[in-house]
């Protein structure tokens, strides 16, 4: 019974040891499709990815989709004057900015929800009292309506001012893959979940379909 | 046996230690308690958990030289806000703090809070300062 009890345990250990996860999930709404292969006609699955888009970011580019091409990145929606979450979540992004601040084929972008106010000039002194420098970390411009579109191809909401005057916003971070999905959403205020979200971006570097540059 | 009694003995040595402080220890303590539920809800989502503050956007709370000088105006900073650039640790601040709506009460213990923390020790804040300080904001 005791030589039992002691193989369940190892049997157990083993198991927790091999169970390390290699490959994140795919999130959002997904739906079958029927492609013709071969002249054959195949049930796919095709997962919800993030729509094509037009901002400025804060040196006064412009940003597509293309500008992300071949790349992972992470995307959250704040504004500079926000006196409640966005502090504690720039505090915990900057270490993911550090993290992979040698990485090209990584970028943050921070979309503004507040574009009247959070010009381009205000999202650049926002960016170098951030100490931000290079491209890795976007803040992005852009007219109210498409960023609030945006949003919701992340699986955010974002809305007008309260009566007391704050916007209301969801304080997450939204991991891309370089097929455009959502691999995984983590608290920006909780210092625990962006430690997760630093481990799954090196997860999600690994994976086979990342490899591709453009 | 011996566990016993060097138990009975240390607790005894606390009890006469804590019955030692005088009333001006006691009130730091009540100020500096509630100071810090205070600070967690109401500041350190900017100023952040050990009032490191952010970058060069929010400045620290831990330049002991600027909190002595200005220890009378703090009171004023916190029911009207800041609005006037600052120098912290060398360094220049210019964003705008919004004023909270906090009694007088809870800026004295916030204020104790944090002038003790952080490398500060300035002592207590009491209400009655507070309220002096207050009457004199710009």
């Amino acid at each position: 019974m005791r030589k039992l009890i002691l193989g369940v345990i190892l049997l157990s250990v083993l198991n927790a040891c091999s169970n390390k996860q290699s490959k994140l999930p795919i999130l959002g709404n997904r739906e079958p499709v029927t492609n013709t292969v071969d002249g054959k006609s195949v049930v796919d699955t095709a997962y919800a990815t993030i729509p094509d888009f037009k901002f400025v970011n804060q040196y006064g580019d412009t940003i597509t989709q293309k500008s992300l091409e071949g790349k992972i990145y992470v995307a959250d929606f704040f504004f500079t004057t926000c006196p409640s979450i966005c502090p504690v979540m720039h505090r915990n992004m900057l270490n993911v900015y550090k993290e992979f601040k040698a990485d090209d084929n990584f970028r943050i972008i921070s979309h503004t929800i507040d574009p009247k106010y959070d010009t381009v000039p205000i999202l650049k002194r926002y960016a170098d009292k951030m100490g931000l420098s290079g491209n890795n970390w976007w803040l992005l411009h852009g007219d109210k309506g498409s960023t609030y579109t945006i949003a919701k191809s992340y699986l955010q909401t974002v809305q007008e001012k309260n009566p007391a005057g704050q916007y209301i916003h969801d304080g997450f971070f939204i991991l891309i893959d370089k097929q455009k999905r959502i691999r995984g959403t983590y608290e920006g205020t909780d210092p625990k979940e962006v430690d997760k979200l630093i481990a799954d971006i090196k997860i999600l570097k690994a994976e086979p379909e990342q490899a591709v540059t453009k | 046996m011996k566990f016993k009694v060097t138990g009975s003995i240390l607790l005894l040595l606390a009890v006469v230690i804590f019955s030692c402080q005088n009333d001006g220890q006691i009130e730091f303590n009540r100020y500096y308690s509630g100071g810090s539920a205070i600070y967690l809800a109401h500041c350190a989502n900017c100023h952040g958990n050990k009032g490191e503050g952010l970058q060069a956007l929010i400045p620290p709370l831990t330049d002991s030289a600027y909190l002595k000088k200005n220890k009378n105006v703090l009171a004023c900073f916190l029911k009207n806000g800041l609005k006037e650039k600052i120098s912290i640790n060398n360094k220049t601040f210019e964003s705008e703090m919004p004023a909270d709506s906090l009694a007088p009460i809870e800026i004295a213990k916030v204020l104790t809070y944090v002038t003790n923390s952080f490398g500060n020790k300035l002592g207590t804040i009491n209400l009655q300062q507070v309220q002096d300080d207050m009457a004199k904001c710009r």
